[in-house]
């Protein structure tokens, strides 16, 4: 195991996770606002946002789906290193990573009806993010809020199947923004 | 027959000896050795818990034979060099310190630790052991028949 792989974790883990989770979870209640996180550097290709995300909500228990173009062993080793999670295929995930073009999103889990929670939370990694395009409205959203979508078409379909559904975070190097199910984007 | 020879035998025995041995002995080993080299911590301590498994007679199906404490802890060294350690109980300090024995030990500086820390803990436990063995083997019952009353 290469040396990069084990560095680049937390520094103080209890400390940044929680940094780190208030972000993710405000980005969750209020999609559109754009977070910044900070604590970890994985290896590349992966962005900081999104392994400051894999870092604090994966574990032993949630398998990852790394899409073809973050499927590097260097990438492999560090979240085996750091987290213990597992690696699966799109169908088992819990968890996935890549760029919008390549995560097959009908493949993934969207929960059964007794246990919506049951879906995959897409990690998906922007060129660009910032307010701008796309209109957002929904819960936690006072009117409306904009945020530079990849595509609208997959995210109205996804918002239909409430309550199941996938939900989605959009990274940019540290910047973190969060589309849940539940928010209709026009 | 199986000929490969495991090239981390050495790297096992000094480790399955830190992760055994007292946290006193230890830290008094290590305080002795004085130096503390430069080194950033890749995993600080945690504690956490493992299934320790086990076979009868070390033959037939592994079984589960119950749970222990460990912390472990990873560090590197200045010189690159990565020292792992898994420690049984919830010493910290004990986790660190076996930690930055296994990352020297793959330095220069392995003949020295070898000497000074390594050679008196694995005495130590020996002494251990053969103290609690002497005292076991006293109570031991013998056990003889007189006459068996066979013919």
């Amino acid at each position: 195991m290469q040396v990069t792989a084990l560095e680049g974790g937390f520094g103080n883990a209890p400390i940044d996770s929680a940094h780190a989770f208030r972000g993710v979870m405000n980005a969750m209640a209020r999609p559109g606002t754009i977070h910044d996180l900070a604590g970890a550097t994985p290896p590349a290709p992966l962005s900081v946002a999104a392994g400051v995300v894999l870092l604090t909500l994966c574990d032993p228990d949630t398998p990852v789906f790394l899409a073809p173009s973050r499927d590097t062993q260097a990438l492999r080793d560090w979240i085996t290193f750091h987290t213990g999670a597992p690696f699966s295929g799109p169908d088992q995930a819990v968890f996935a990573v890549g760029a919008w073009d390549e995560l097959p999103l009908t493949s993934f889990p969207i929960g059964t009806s007794q246990y919506p929670d049951r879906s995959t939370t897409l990690i998906v990694e922007l060129p660009a993010l910032d307010n701008t395009g796309a209109t957002l409205r929904g819960p936690g959203i006072a009117e409306s809020a904009q945020l530079s979508l990849p595509d609208l078409a997959p995210l109205q379909g996804n918002a239909t199947l409430f309550p199941l559904g996938l939900d989605f975070m959009f990274t940019c190097q540290s910047r973190l923004a969060a589309l849940p199910r539940t928010t209709k984007v026009s | 027959m199986n000929m490969m020879i495991d090239p981390n035998t050495d790297r096992k025995a000094w480790m399955g000896l830190l992760a055994k041995a007292c946290a006193a002995d230890l830290a008094r080993y290590w305080e002795r050795f004085g130096a503390m080299p430069d080194h950033v911590l890749l995993r600080a301590p945690e504690i956490g818990g493992v299934m320790v498994r086990g076979r009868a007679g070390a033959v037939g199906a592994a079984f589960n034979l119950g749970e222990m404490t460990v912390t472990r802890c990873s560090v590197k060294l200045a010189d690159g060099a990565v020292g792992h350690a898994y420690v049984q109980g919830r010493d910290k300090d004990k986790a660190l310190q076996a930690a930055l024995i296994d990352a020297l030990m793959q330095t220069a500086a392995a003949p020295q630790i070898e000497a000074r820390i390594l050679a008196p803990l694995r005495d130590t436990i020996a002494a251990v052991k053969a103290t609690r063995a002497a005292k076991a083997a006293a109570t031991k019952v013998e056990f003889f028949t007189m006459m068996r009353g066979e013919d």
